[in-house]
Parts: structure tokens; sequence; C-alpha cells
């Protein structure tokens, strides 16, 4: 061996040996200096073979000399500029990654002291001058030839845990500069500046290790802080990646390079924070054909497995899948598990309803980067599913599903079928479907125009056609220039502004029938359209007027109205039809209502009319439990009697009441008193009626007809039935049936507390709901204590596990009533 | 959004009948106050003082027959009045008289209503439906005496006159007489030679109205149908359909022009007033107020524009009153347009 290394270790023991006992200044500063030879950048320096020697085995330990030794009056001996010079060099010059990991030990190791102070100081510097790109610089330097994997591990993990442990230790104490906020940003920066100098070294054709970095990144955005360190290194790579192919392989294998177990937090992170499609797959490259994980993560668990993510990450995904040619299988692929997805009837009716949508999102963005020949090759499994889907989504008894199918399966036909007709639904445009449809379009124009770094890019030909589809596709506001009327003469009428005209209606001549007989009669027999539509009219008004008719011939307009048909195209025909039905039933309840009733459970009614008998039942309840208000009463003040005082000649009345308005302008009510205006009081006619309403309608309900399963596929009806239920029972506060028609409400519902559909289960919870509000409580708890208790269980159980948010709601509320409930029974100790 | 269209103005009941005429006569003087004549179903005049919105005088003098022409002539104190027992009345109403001073006998058994042209100072046109039920008697005021009598050719059949107007070109030359007939036809009649100068076939029913502005020598006409016409008379004499317009409902009882020439009103079967723009027949508001059949629309003639007013009286037996499009510019109505440099 030589004799050198020797010589090293013992010129450094020596001088260890001195800093710890020796109290004179300049002795140390003599000795420090020796050392400082051997770090190198000053003139008189040791050769090269030491200085290697002492960096590769001495540093750590002498640095941790330096530590130990620190105290406040060692360090006095020492001029500041002695200090800068001699100590602070040490660590702000040697190899970075030994720095660092000494000075993180002594920190970690050392209680609240002068020395951590001064540590703190120096790693604070450390940051600032650039140590983290040359810590990391230096790591991906020693990798290309051998890596420590321990040493490594431990630095990594210091790397990204320095701001836990200096949290740790600080507490209230801790610098701006090593908080995450700040810390990670900085990170990103001083990765960018390995990156740099990475590739000027390959550019000069040294061969460099990136999978440090790939690490450091992989594990930050695996600790959360992906936003702090994305939001700085996502613009910058996009930028540096825009012209240069090196840079672009580079961030290529970056991302390759992170370790499976934390490739989804990068991978998610770059798809949330590129800008668009284009970019993305200038990051990323082919890496979901590469890498299995990332594969999983992209094409299974960003789009069926979750759904929070915004529509900007779903264009974002799907168009860095279209953007290749080696990606487009997998879009293919991806299309066709999210339309097994959209066509499962099992998920229409247990998966969320935002999840439905998101989903829906994906398949129509897929479906808008497809090209004609993929379409063609895939038509008929296209086709297959989406009649699949479309039935399953159609059944859903929520509207919402319903028009998710719509359009998703509007939008597939379109697709299949180039020529000829398509599917066309009928639906009321809203946020959502716009929202929807418009993602058909936008990702086809999406397609980046901005050429890439031909390095890689396998699909050139997509560029020149979504240019030529956007020139097929105008812009509607250029086509839309103004046209000014050039033949605009000078004498013209303009000067004059129209009013509103839309009043201009045909005026109708056919007298109205005046008589309830005359209306019975056409409209069962006539055949004059004119006057069957004034009829239906007019005849609402007619049977509330002559209320005394009308109880002559009662059940005969009930079944002329059930039955009637619309004959001919009338605006709001099935609104007048209804409310002409609920005139009836309120004139003469008993007998109608038990005519609707009976009607509801028996043969060859459509289904429609069953809902309209629900709908018009709680109308009725509605109107009948309500205080006459109108008509009778006399007109409601509703100025306050401070203000009724003005007549009063005498000043110092007037001075008060100027007073007290003043300090009535001033004072805010948080709730404003109700009790000045005088509410509308009368008997409640639907006390004595709520039981005819409601036993009829409960009875039957698990006996089905030919015609008619309400356990079966009417579900619809059956959520109708739970909720016109829940109206009654709500409308039957205070009557004397309450707690009897609560009862057989609780057994309702507890038999069909598991119906598959959401649509049922929100109609039971609100009636659970009913009954918590209309039952008095002592009733409830002594007489239905059982039942209570188990519908309190099955609460709990949906406001936990069901998966409609609403339904979940609603549970919650219920709960929330038991509780007050049970709250105000304890507080008034019977 | 264009604006509602406006309400009346204020509205004269109490005439307790069907309002079938109506003529305003507002007067140059600032001490008069406008008034409004009314003729009604059931043979009485009034007269409405415009300022207090009531009536100041009821004329009575057709012996409970319907009046359903009424023009003033001499000022206010002289009035024209036409009813169905086949009078025309000239009514003294100078200083608080209401008498009838002169009648015409008719003889005719029609509704049309006569039409009256001033040619010179104290001289007065007037043509009236004859005593044959298809001609047309135009007479010289005050002296009565019969000035032609215009009576279609034997084979040209176009039954009864139904409206009449009277005008005169702006260059002085003889009065032209513009009658609508019953099948349909408006007929140019040149006065001097008693000739049909010519006849337009515009409509398929009855013409229940026309209105002729003689500066741009168009009129407009409208019949118990839903089209409005408007015809355009050219240097040969001959009327030329210009343009129609098709209604929403059928039936139009009677069309005026404003004397600006700037809008056209119609009284509608179907209990509207319209407004067109006179020059190019835009539509321009539809007044939605009676409850019954509108008989008759008249603009007032006050010096101010701005305090022009319209009226139309129902068989509902109201007057509605109308201030509409009476503004200079159209600046009150939208603040945003601006206008265009002409």
């Amino acid at each position: 061996m030589d004799p050198e290394p020797f010589e090293v270790g013992h010129a450094v023991q020596e001088a260890i040996n001195i800093l710890s006992s020796s109290r004179n200044g300049v002795q140390i500063s003599e000795a420090l200096g020796t050392i400082k030879c051997y770090l190198g950048g000053t003139e008189n320096q040791a050769p090269l073979k030491e200085r290697e020697e002492f960096t590769r085995v001495h540093f750590s330990a002498f640095l941790r000399g330096l530590v130990s030794n620190l105290s406040p009056d060692w360090i006095e001996l020492l001029t500041s500029d002695q200090q800068k010079e001699l100590w602070d060099s040490f660590f702000l010059e040697g190899p970075a990654d030994q720095v660092f990991l000494v000075l993180l030990d002594s920190i970690i190791s050392t209680g609240p002291s002068f020395r951590l102070m001064k540590v703190i100081s120096i790693l604070e510097q450390f940051l600032q001058t650039g140590g983290m790109s040359a810590l990391m610089w230096e790591v991906c330097h020693q990798q290309a030839q051998a890596g420590l994997p321990t040493f490594q591990e431990t630095l990594l993990n210091k790397v990204v845990c320095l701001p836990d442990h200096l949290c740790n230790k600080l507490q209230g104490n801790n610098l701006p500069i090593f908080f995450p906020q700040n810390y990670f940003p900085l990170l990103a920066t001083e990765i960018i500046q390995v990156l740099q100098r990475i590739s000027d070294s390959l550019r000069g054709g040294l061969d460099c290790s990136i999978s440090f970095v790939s690490q450091v990144l992989g594990k930050v955005c695996v600790h959360g802080r992906r936003e702090e360190i994305l939001n700085v290194l996502v613009p910058r790579l996009m930028d540096l990646t825009k012209v240069d192919c090196i840079w672009q392989r580079m961030c290529w294998r970056l991302v390759e390079c992170v370790p499976d177990r934390w490739i989804e937090a990068v991978v998610c992170g770059f798809i949330q924070k590129a800008p668009g499609a284009d970019v993305l797959s200038r990051l990323l490259g082919n890496l979901v054909v590469k890498n299995k994980k990332a594969q999983f993560v992209v094409t299974q668990k960003l789009l069926l497995l979750q759904y929070s993510y915004v529509t900007a990450v779903l264009q974002n995904l799907l168009g860095y899948l279209a953007l290749d040619s080696l990606r487009r299988s997998l879009l293919i692929k991806v299309l066709k598990e999210l339309l097994e997805t959209w066509g499962s009837s099992s998920a229409v009716k247990h998966s969320p309803v935002e999840q439905q949508l998101y989903v829906s999102k994906a398949i129509l963005i897929c479906l808008s980067h497809l090209k004609e020949p993929e379409i063609e090759s895939n038509g008929q499994e296209l086709l297959t599913s989406m009649m699949g889907g479309m039935k399953c989504h159609l059944d859903s008894n929520l509207p919402r599903v319903r028009r998710l199918g719509m359009i998703v399966a509007e939008s597939i036909s379109s697709r299949i079928t180039t020529d000829g007709p398509c599917l066309k639904f009928q639906y009321e445009d809203d946020d959502e479907t716009r929202e929807l449809k418009s993602l058909q379009q936008t990702a086809r124009l999406q397609l980046p125009v901005t050429d890439l770094p031909n390095a890689g890019n396998d699909s050139p030909s997509a560029t020149p056609k979504a240019v030529s589809k956007r020139s097929g596709n105008p812009h509607p506001a250029a086509s839309a220039v103004p046209e000014e009327e050039s033949d605009l003469e000078l004498d013209s009428d303009d000067d004059l502004i129209p009013y509103d005209m839309s009043e201009d209606k045909e005026l109708r001549k056919m007298k109205a029938p005046v008589y309830i007989r005359d209306c019975i009669e056409v409209l069962t027999g006539s055949e004059d359209m004119d006057k069957w539509e004034a009829t239906m009219k007019v005849l609402e008004s007619l049977i509330r007027r002559n209320s005394a008719t009308t109880r002559e011939v009662s059940m005969e307009l009930a079944k002329v109205l059930l039955h009637l048909e619309e004959k001919t195209y009338i605006e709001g025909f099935m609104e007048l039809r209804k409310r002409a039905l609920v005139a009836v039933t309120i004139t003469d309840p008993v007998p109608v209502v038990q005519y609707l009733t009976s009607q509801f459970y028996s043969l060859n009614y459509s289904l429609c009319q069953r809902m309209d008998i629900l709908d018009v039942l709680a109308l009725a309840a509605q109107e009948l439990s309500q205080p006459q208000a109108s008509g009778k009463n006399k007109p409601r003040s509703t100025q306050s009697p401070c203000t009724l005082t003005v007549p009063c000649s005498d000043s110092s009345q007037n001075w008060r009441r100027i007073v007290d308005e003043r300090i009535k302008s001033k004072t805010h009510r948080l709730a404003k008193s109700q009790s000045l205006v005088e509410p509308a009081c009368g008997p409640n006619k639907f006390s004595s009626l709520a039981g005819h309403f409601f036993f009829p309608l409960i009875q039957n309900f698990d006996r089905p007809l030919v015609t008619f399963d309400l356990l079966g596929d009417d579900h619809l009806v059956l959520g109708r039935l739970a909720h016109t239920l829940a109206i009654l029972m709500y409308f039957a506060i205070h009557t004397v049936a309450a707690a009897a028609m609560g009862k057989s409400l609780l057994e309702f519902v507890w038999a069909l507390r598991f119906h598959t559909d959401s649509y049922v289960r929100q109609g039971l919870l609100s009636a659970v709901s009913s009954i918590l509000l209309s039952i008095p409580s002592e009733r409830l708890l002594e007489d239905m204590t059982d039942e209570f208790l188990e519908t309190q269980s099955w609460l709990a159980d949906v406001a936990e596990k069901d998966p409609d948010g609403d339904c979940r709601r609603l549970a919650w509320q219920n709960l929330l009533l038991m509780e007050n409930l049970l709250k105000k029974l304890r507080s008034v100790p019977s | 959004m264009a604006l509602p269209p406006p309400d009346p103005q204020f509205v004269l009941r109490g005439t307790s009948a069907e309002v079938h005429t109506l003529h305003f006569y507002c007067g140059d003087q600032e001490p008069d106050y406008p008034i409004l004549f009314s003729g009604s179903s059931n043979g009485l005049i009034h007269v409405w003082n415009l300022k207090t919105r009531r009536v100041d005088t009821i004329l009575d003098g057709h012996g409970g027959k319907s009046v359903y022409w009424l023009e003033a002539i001499y000022g206010r104190d002289r009035l024209l009045s036409q009813g169905r027992n086949q009078q025309i009345c000239l009514w003294d109403l100078a200083e608080g008289r209401n008498t009838v001073t002169d009648s015409v006998l008719t003889e005719n058994v029609g509704f049309c209503k006569s039409s009256l042209l001033k040619v010179a100072q104290g001289h007065w046109l007037m043509a009236m439906p004859g005593k044959d039920l298809d001609e047309v008697q135009v007479l010289e005021l005050p002296s009565k005496t019969s000035v032609c009598t215009l009576k279609p050719e034997a084979d040209a059949k176009p039954g009864m006159p139904m409206c009449l107007k009277l005008w005169q070109p702006d260059f002085g030359s003889c009065p032209f007489l513009l009658a609508g007939y019953e099948d349909g036809s408006v007929i140019l009649w040149n006065l001097s030679g008693g000739k049909i100068l010519s006849r337009l076939a515009c409509h398929q029913e009855p013409v229940m109205s026309l209105d002729f502005d003689s500066e741009k020598t168009k009129g407009v006409s409208g019949s118990s149908e839903e089209v409005l016409t408007v015809w355009s008379l050219d240097e040969q004499q001959n009327l030329k359909v210009q343009k129609t317009h098709k209604l929403v409902n059928a039936g139009i009882a009677d069309v005026a022009i404003r004397q600006d020439k700037k809008i056209l009103a119609t009284a509608g079967w179907d209990h509207r007033i319209r407004i067109f723009g006179w020059k190019k027949l835009k539509p321009l508001a539809i007044l939605d107020y009676h409850t019954a059949t509108v008989h008759c629309v008249s603009f007032s003639d006050h010096s101010r524009p701005s305090e022009r007013l319209l009226a139309a009286g129902s068989k509902d037996h109201r007057i509605s009153i109308w201030s509409i499009y009476n503004q200079t510019s159209g600046a009150l109505h939208c603040p945003l347009e601006t206008r265009k440099p002409d």
C-alpha cells in the first residue's frame, strides 16, 4: 500500500486533535488551512490522489470533528473572516452529499444550542447557494460508476424529509426556507439545474445516470408534495422540451426511472399539471407502453376507479393516448373498457351519478379522438355496447342518468353511422348536457398543431389532419360578420322601434261551456277540437265555482278525466287535466279518493295514469290540509303597528316615533318576527280524510297484477308511490290517524329498505322523515320503539354505505331528526 | 328584448253603446282644449273634453240609429254626422248650441262612411253613398249641389261602395275619389269626368276601410280577410299592389294613417289595434286592450307632435286613448340606440 493514504489520514487526525484540544486561534487556523489544501480550489493544493483520498475517506469524519468542536468560545478564537474562509468553506465547497448528511445528522442529534443554530445557518446557506443541485449532481455522477445503495437511500430520505426534520427540531422557530411550500419549489429549480448539467455532460459525450433525480421526484410526489414541486417543474420542462430532443429524452428518462411504487403519484401529477395533451405527450413519451404500472394507472385507475378529476385532466389523458400510434391501441382498449362499465346495468344502478358522468365524459372524449377507420373496424362492438348501455340507462329512474345515457348513445350512433339517420333523443338542454356535447367537438379541435420535435414522433399524420379539420369547421364567429343591409333605403321605418309582439296569437272564437254537464259531454263525445280545448281550459274554474253541481257528477267526471287522452295538442294539457282532477277531488273527496285509490291497483292502466293518480292525491292532500287562505280572509296588514301611529300631531309622540324608526333601521334582526302577520286559519279538512287517502294506497303494493308489478319492473311507480305516501304522511300531521299511518308506513319502509333502485330508496327515506315530523314523538317512541330502533340502525347503514349521494344526505337528515327527538324527550322528563 | 307594448293613456267610458266612429278636433289656439267626437250605435254623439276627460255635450239627432261617420267642418263649431237613419246632419255647436241646422238625405241603406275634402276656403266636397246601391254621390258644401254621381258601368258589378276617400294631389288639379267596393276592389274615380281611372282587385272579401297618402300616392286597405294591402298609384293613374301583410286574425274594421305619414293603425275584429310603420309596413306594436271588436281608429291632428294621440272605439263600449310613437326621435324608446346619420 502506498504511504500516502496513511499520510493523509495522519494529517487529518492531527488536525482534528489540534482542533479539539488547542485554544490557540493561530494554531487552529493553520490546521484548518492544511486540511483545506486537500479540498482543492486554492493555489497551493495537494496532489490529486491525496485530494481524492481525502474526500472519499476522511471528509465526513473531519466535518463531524468540526461540528462537534463547535462552541461559542471556540469559534471566538477565529476572526470572522477566518470563520468564513476556513470553517464555512468546508461545508459550502466540500462534496455536497457528505456535507448534507453530516449537517442533517448533527441537526437531528443536537439539542437546542449554539451549535444547532450555527449548523442550521450553514444549512440555510447550503441551500441558498445551490447545494442541493450539487448534491444531486454528485450522486448522479457517482451512480454512473458505481452506486452505494444504502448511502443513496439515506440521502434520498434526508433530502425529501428535510422540512419534516427541521420542523420537528425547531418547532416555532423554523426558518421560512425550510417550509415545505418554499423548500419544494426550490428543490424543483435545483432539479432543473441538475438536469441542465446532465444534459451538458450528455452533449459532451459523458454518460450520466438520472435515476437519483427520479427517485427524489417520485418520493416527493408520494409524500404529498406533488403540487409544490410540479407547479415549478412542469412549466420549466415544458419550455425546455419544446425545441430540444435531448431534453425531451431526459424528461422521458426522468419519469421512466421513477421506481414503480412511486410512479402513480408522478404520472397523476404530470397529467394534472400539463396544460394540454401535446405537452403531456412531450413530457411522458411512450411511458404507458413501456411501464406496466404506469399503464395501469393511466388506463384503469384514473378512468375507471377514480372520478374526482376535472374534465381538462380527462382531455389531457385521452388526448395523450391518442397522439401516438403506439398508444392508440390503448385508446381503443380504454374505450371498450369504458363502454363496458357504462353499459353494465349493475354499474348504472350502484355507482354514484358523478362517476357515471365522469365515465360518460371519458367516452365522449375517446370517441372524438377516434378516426374513421378505427370506428369502422370496431363499429359492431360499439353498436352492441351502445344498445346494451342505452337500455340500462333508460331504465333508470334518475333523469340525470337517463340523460347521460341519451347523450352518450347519440354521440356513439352519430360516429358509427356516418351516413343515414342517427339516434336522436328528446331532452332539455342544461349546462351539463351542453358541456357534454361540447366535449365531442372540442376534443377534435384540440389535437395539437404545434409540431413536436421529430424524436419519437411516430404520428406526423395527426398534424395535417387536425389542421384540415379545423379549416373544415370554420369558427362560427368568423362567418357571422354582421352583414350591414347594403340596400338600406333612406326611407325606412328603422327609427321606430317595435314593441314586443309575441302576444299576437290566434283569437279563439269558440265559446267555452258554462255548465259542468256540458263539459262532460264535450270531453266524452265531441269531435270539435276547438270546443274541446276551450272546455279543458275552463274546466278547473268551473268545478271550483260550482261545488254543488260537481258533487252530483263527481265520480263520472273523475272517470272521464282519468281516461282522458290528448286528442289534439293543447299547451299544458297534462297540467290542465291534473288541475281539474285535483279540483274534483277536493270538492267531493271521499268517493273520488276511493275511486282513484282503487283504480291505482286495478288492471289496464298505463304507468302514466297511475302516476297521475298519485300526483293528484298528493296535490289534493296538500290543498285540503292548508287553511283556506284566499277570499275569506281580511287583507293582511303587513305594516307593523309602530308605523301605523303616523297621524298624530302631538310633537312628543312624533319624536318618539322618529327615534323608534331610527333604532329600527339600525337594528339587525336575525329572525324577523312573523307574529304581526295574522296567519290564515281554518279547520284542517285533511284530518278526517287522511285515512281514505293513505290506507288503500299502501295496502296492495306487494300483489302483482298481470300488467302491473310494483316490486318488479315498475320500480319507477314504486318510487313515486313511496314519495306520495311520504307526502300524505307529512300532511297528516296533527291528525288522529297519523300514528296508525306511521306504523304501517314504517312497515312498508322496512319491507322495501334494500331496494336496488336509488329513487325508491329516496322515497323511503323521505317517508321516514315525514314519519318523524308528523307523529308525536311520545307515540313514536312508546308505541313503535322496535321499529324506531330498527330504522335507526338501517339509516346509519345507509348514511355510511349508500352509493347515492342524495340517499346518504337524506339518511343523515333523518338521523339528525331522530337525535333531536330523543334529546327533546330527555329534556322534558315525563 | 323588446319592450312590452304600452298601456292606454286613458280610457273613456260612458257611451253605453258600441262606438262606431271617432273624430278628433284639436284646434290651434291655446285656450282651446282638444276634443274628441264619438258616435255610437245608440245614435248619440258624445263630445269629449280631452283635458278633463269627461263628456262635454251629448248630441242626439239620428233617432236612435247608429252614427258611423263624424267630421268637423268650420273649426269646432260645425259638425257633420252620418247615421243609419239615412241622414247626414250638420250641427251647430258654437256658443253652447247643439242644434241640427241642416241635413242631407242619403237614401242609402248601407254603412259606407262618407268622405269630406276641403277644396277652397268655405268650400268642401263631400262624397257619400248614393241612392242606388252601387252609386256614389259627390256634393258641394255648403250649397249641397250635386257635383257628380259615380256609377260603375253595368258590367263592372263591384257591388256596394264600402268606404270612400276623397283626395286632391298637391299640385291642385281636380280631386279624385278612391272607393272600396263590396267585391274587394278599389276604384279610382276622376270626379271631373265621372270615369273610372283604375280598378284594382286587391281583396277577396269586401274592402272595409282604406286610407290614402297623397304625398307618396300610395294607400292602404283592409278587408274582412286577414290581409292588409298597400297599393300605389303611378303617374299613369294606375293602381298597383305594392305589398301585402298577413295578419294573425282576420278582419280589419278601420285603417288610419297618421298625419305625419309615419305610422298606420288598424282596428281589428280580433280586439287588437295594430301599429305599422307606414314606409315599409313594418309591424311595430299590437295594442291589446279591448275585449271586443275594435270598430274604428283615429289619430289626433294636434299641432304639437308629442301630444298627438290615437283613439280606438270598440264594441265593448270603450274608447281607448293611446300615446304611441309620438316622440320626434326614437331616443325615448331606446336610449342606447345611436341614430344613423342620414
